[in-house]
């Protein structure tokens, strides 16, 4: 069976962000802080939803950063911080073999099934 | 038939597909966002420097607060865009380079000095305004990330021009000194303005192709018609004036037609001979050269912690053996 989901750092920036036990890797243009996903929850109730990036020396850092940069007007009552290292994403080369097996299975919907008109409330 | 690359890439784009970071791209249309949103970028950050100056001479507590919190705001955006255009494969140090070796542009309109309190007014009411105009379309433009970003922006921007013109307004009730100053801020930021807009249709050469990839939607004629007939409308409240004799309303077109701008100040400040541009890359320049040990004992301590708590588990496992 073929694998679909192959290590990839996360999806929206490239494999040669550098991360903070590497960050001294010699030229110029990568010392700079590893870089880090926010995710927020906007209410109690709802899920944490992606919303950017920053740049962060440490976790402690980014929380506080994250609680600047994306929460400066009561946008969230709470915080997730991940090391954009560390998400795995699939390919958009993939697409859509990936999502395929969905396709042809109309009968996973409600509205696939013809019933009759007297049935109320199903 | 097989279309090629390039052709499903236009389709997409017709069928206004958003293009995710990840996606095949024409090489060109990478590099046009990367100088776009970088340029935006660096023009939030360098935007802070004139209004630094009158945080602490705002005339009452209120209003120090209120600059503040729209300074924050624009570090913020210069974040948020910093990190859009990080999706396509520039790094945040590079950009930053670019910024400091002054190889990379940022709006004209911040190489102008802030001379007056009336002047934090005319900036939030004219050049905010002016900013707002061009990044509402942007919020529609066919990059994901920079869409995105730009919808965090202009949820944010709106105060910033509100509370502008609600500074001008106090000072436009005010003392014969005080109109006096309102007025003189008007003169000096409005053709600066019109200029934010970028130059004329036809000497603009990349205006065809970002509009067949929606990148942009208006061209740069376009959006600074709109801002002459909003801002020709709203100064009638303020009892000032345009400093525009031939400002007046065209019933045929039903737009205001407007005098002739001065490109070639426009060009002289985009070179490097503006007012301020060496002020304000001086200042941008030291700022992130006197922040260099934080940044470095940030970087030092968190190796240091995270090899602290490598230890930690080593010895951890050692004693359960």
């Amino acid at each position: 069976m073929q694998t679909f989901i192959r290590k990839m750092f996360y999806g929206d920036y490239g494999e040669e962000k550098n991360t903070a036990s590497e960050s001294s890797s010699g030229n110029a243009s990568t010392n700079e802080w590893p870089l880090w996903e926010v995710f927020i929850r906007s209410k109690q109730g709802l899920d944490h939803k992606h919303v950017g990036s920053l740049h962060a020396a440490d976790a402690v850092m980014a929380l506080e950063n994250a609680r600047d940069v994306y929460t400066r007007r009561g946008e969230g009552v709470s915080i997730w911080i991940v090391e954009s290292k560390n998400i795995h994403a699939s390919s958009p080369d993939e697409t859509a073999a990936l999502f395929e097996p969905a396709n042809d299975k109309i009968y996973r919907h409600p509205s696939f099934y013809d019933l009759p008109d007297e049935l109320k409330h199903m | 038939m097989e279309t090629s690359l390039e052709e499903q890439f236009q389709q997409k784009i017709d069928q206004e597909i958003k293009i995710e970071p990840k996606d095949w791209m024409p090489e060109k249309y990478r590099q046009t966002l990367i100088r776009q949103i970088s340029q935006h970028a660096h023009s939030e950050v360098v935007g802070m420097l004139p209004e630094g100056n009158w945080i602490t001479r705002a005339p009452s507590l209120r209003r120090k607060a209120i600059l503040l919190a729209k300074i924050q705001d624009e570090a913020g955006h210069g974040l948020y865009l910093y990190s859009a255009a990080e999706t396509l494969g520039i790094s945040r140090d590079e950009m930053y380079h670019q910024l400091h070796a002054g190889n990379a542009k940022y709006s004209s309109i911040f190489n102008y000095p802030t001379l007056t309190w009336a002047d934090m007014g005319a900036i939030g009411w004219l050049v905010d305004g002016a900013a707002i105009m061009n990044q509402v379309p942007l919020c529609r433009t066919s990059f994901g990330p920079y869409a995105r970003a730009m919808v965090r922006v202009c949820k944010e921007e709106s105060f910033h021009q509100r509370q502008g013109f609600e500074s001008l307004w106090v000072l436009s009730k005010g003392t014969d000194e005080q109109k006096r100053m309102c007025q003189d801020a008007i003169n000096r930021w409005w053709w600066p303005c019109l200029m934010m807009f970028g130059p004329p249709d036809d000497e603009s050469h990349n205006t065809i192709q970002s509009m067949q990839w929606k990148i942009k939607r208006f061209s740069n004629d376009e959006l600074r018609q709109k801002f002459v007939d909003m801002i020709a409308e709203q100064i009638k409240i303020l009892s000032m004036k345009l400093p525009d004799p031939d400002l007046k309303w065209n019933e045929e077109k039903k737009h205001y037609d407007y005098g002739k701008i001065n490109w070639e100040e426009f060009w002289q400040v985009l070179k490097g001979n503006g007012p301020c541009n060496k002020e304000r890359l001086d200042t941008r320049k030291k700022a992130w050269d006197d922040g260099a040990w934080v940044r470095d004992a940030a970087t030092a301590y968190a190796v240091k912690k995270s090899n602290n708590q490598l230890n930690n588990s080593n010895s951890v496992y050692a004693n359960l053996h």
